[in-house]
């Protein structure tokens, strides 16, 4: 079993973190992912920079800017990562965008997550139609889980679609929005995680997007399985610098 | 074999819809419905009259006499720089904004590089009262101020973009991230032949009013429908894809690509997508672009910021692949040259980017009978600072 998937039978709010590979400096990766699981994080995404994430707002735009800066490319990640199985036990997810996937070749991305230990991917704009025709195989093949993103604007037939084509569990973006974009849950949104959580699907829901704070973070747990904080983590590591990780996690739970 | 998009909007192996989830809902919205909104007779009627009326179409297939003799050739001018606004981005935009009225939405979103387009689509917006808003590039904004003047005098809000290079890519990328935080009332009013699927095919569709004209233009001067070439400068492609739209197929016509090489395509500053480019994914669109060896958007050059562009859209990545257009690219100084040589021979100044399409002449050589035509897609006003500091006017 992959380690995505027992981790989601814990029978617990999940905590994942998303941060930027190689920010604030090249070097800070595998100390900010053994930190992270040293102070109880249950899940992290590797954030892959790309020139252009069209799905990300300023704050995770900044920060892949700066890792491009620093240097930070797929092949240094990789080797950043060769050994992280010998310290870190928890899932790890790499979450980028498809073309530097594409030129580094996907079979190879594939396979070189496979050897590392990488559980799955995220990647915003590879659609689950193109996944499912041309790349599930491979990623399979690999051990790899794909996640995919749904919206409170997802049809209802589509998120059936996603589910039948997912292994893992299903990113519940919380409002129609770019990353960092919003803080806190209105109504809508809340009635919006309870139809998805009504919908029954295989696949457990984690929410993304907007979640900042123990607060945040209790609401868009109460229906789903978990919850990703981006932002509000690279805003954190910016302002207080890599040794301040414990303090963030310690005030979400 | 068709050099058009299939349903899936892939042109051979390019094209596609490589979007976040969050534009799904608008992307299929508009996918389900372009083609049937298009042929309605309303639609048809309602886009003829404006093109007519209002943009000042048929633009005129004008024979360049002095420019032929000089290059012993028959040499025609499809003459969009004397379209409203100065070239041919209000064919697409007219379109565009009847398309957004039909599918209900009240706010329009666009990118622009020049500014041409973001004048276009300023300009549809305000015939339509319609609210508008303009992603530019910091950058672009510095040194298109006149065109940034045009936008807000017309009622748009022009809204700087701050993030990567701080041009049209990072506009493009701005008003992308728009569209998400704004699904249900926008339209995303696309400048050019690029994007998801079905922007490439809607774009080349409104624009191929340019090609049909020169149909019946050229059956009257020439006693023909088809020329022997058709030319045109190709940045993301949208005059280009206009120009060539009803020659696809026909195997008889010379399909020429003109891309901005900058100071020298392997200078480092250069805009020659096909030469400097490989497959890959930009903008939601499988095509070629420039991209680093880890796959980096990298940021192009030209002295024409309607050709600063590091992709082409798929239609032309296709046409370049399976050789069916020769691309030729020229530099910076061969275009200049170019735009004054045609300001003097024919009374007419173009727009940089087009300078570029009328360069070919000097090295490439036609036979006398040869009919070429070439999309004239701008007029040179916008550029005309460039012009006073490139020649000291």
């Amino acid at each position: 079993m992959n380690r995505i998937q027992s981790k989601l039978q814990e029978d617990k709010k999940l905590l994942s973190i998303y941060f930027t590979a190689g920010y604030p400096q090249i070097n800070d990766t595998v100390s900010i992912i053994e930190d992270l699981e040293n102070n109880g994080v249950d899940m992290i995404e590797i954030g892959l920079p790309f020139s252009d994430p069209l799905a990300d707002g300023p704050t995770i735009q900044e920060s892949s800017t700066k890792a491009l800066k620093n240097g930070m490319t797929t092949e240094k990640l990789f080797n950043q990562l060769k050994d992280i199985r010998k310290t870190v036990k928890i899932p790890l997810i790499i979450m980028g965008y498809f073309n530097p996937m594409l030129q580094y070749g996907v079979e190879e991305f594939c396979k070189k997550c496979e050897d590392i230990g990488i559980d799955g991917l995220i990647i915003p704009d590879l659609p689950v139609d193109v996944y499912s025709e041309k790349y599930q195989a491979v990623f399979e093949k690999h051990n790899l889980i794909n996640v995919f993103l749904i919206t409170s604007q997802t049809s209802e037939e589509r998120i059936g679609f996603i589910d039948s084509v997912s292994k893992g569990f299903i990113y519940m973006v919380s409002s129609a929005s770019v990353t960092g974009a919003t803080s806190g849950f209105g109504t809508e949104t809340k009635e919006y995680f309870k139809r998805i959580s009504g919908m029954n699907l295989k696949n457990p829901q984690i929410v993304g997007f907007g979640i900042s704070d123990k607060q945040s973070f209790k609401e868009a747990t109460e229906y789903s399985n978990g919850a990703i904080i981006g932002s509000a983590f690279i805003k954190q590591l910016t302002k207080n610098g890599v040794e301040s990780v414990s303090e963030f996690v310690k005030t979400i739970r | 074999m068709t050099y058009q998009a299939d349903e899936k909007g892939y042109y051979g192996e390019f094209g596609g819809a490589y979007i976040p989830e969050m534009l799904y809902p608008n992307v299929e919205d508009l996918r389900q419905q372009y083609v049937q909104i298009m042929q309605e007779e309303s639609f048809q009627k309602e886009f003829k009259d404006l093109l007519k009326d209002y943009v000042g179409r048929p633009t005129p297939l004008y024979f360049a006499s002095r420019l032929s003799e000089k290059y012993n050739t028959k040499i025609y001018l499809k003459r969009e720089d004397l379209c409203h606004t100065g070239a041919h981005k209000i064919n697409n935009t007219i379109g565009q904004i009847l398309m957004a009225k039909r599918l209900g939405k009240t706010r329009i979103i666009a990118e622009t590089g020049a500014g041409q387009h973001g004048v276009a689509t300023a300009t549809v917006c305000a015939l339509m009262g319609i609210e508008c808003i303009v992603y530019m590039g910091e950058i672009d904004i510095d040194r298109q101020a006149p065109n940034v003047a045009r936008m807000k005098m017309l009622g748009a809000t022009v809204i700087p973009a701050k993030s990567g290079s701080r041009t049209l890519k990072d506009a493009t990328n701005e008003a992308i991230r728009d569209w998400i935080n704004n699904p249900v009332d926008t339209h995303y009013i696309i400048g050019s032949v690029v994007g998801p699927h079905p922007y490439p095919d809607m774009v080349a569709r409104f624009q191929s009013v340019i090609s049909e004209e020169i149909k019946s233009q050229l059956l009257e001067k020439e006693g023909r429908e088809a020329p022997d070439y058709v030319v045109a400068c190709v940045g993301g492609g949208s005059n280009a894809a206009g120009i060539y739209y009803h020659y696809l197929d026909d195997l008889k016509v010379g399909i020429i690509a003109v891309e901005a090489a900058g100071k020298g395509v392997l200078s480092g500053e250069s805009a020659a997508t096909s030469a400097l480019g490989k497959e890959g994914i930009i903008h939601g669109s499988k095509t070629l672009l420039m991209q680093s060896p880890d796959g980096q958007i990298t940021e192009p050059y030209s002295i024409s910021a309607g050709l600063d562009y590091p992709g082409i859209g798929p239609m032309h990545a296709n046409l370049f692949r399976t050789g069916r257009a020769e691309f030729i690219s020229i530099t910076d100084e061969d275009a200049m040259k170019a735009g004054q040589e045609l300001a003097k021979l024919e009374g007419i100044i173009p727009a940089i980017e087009t300078s570029h399409a009328l360069a070919i002449f000097e090295d490439h050589k036609f036979k006398k009978d040869d009919v070429i035509v070439v999309n004239l897609s701008g007029r040179g006003d916008k550029d005309l600072s460039t012009y006073i500091e490139y020649f000291n006017l």
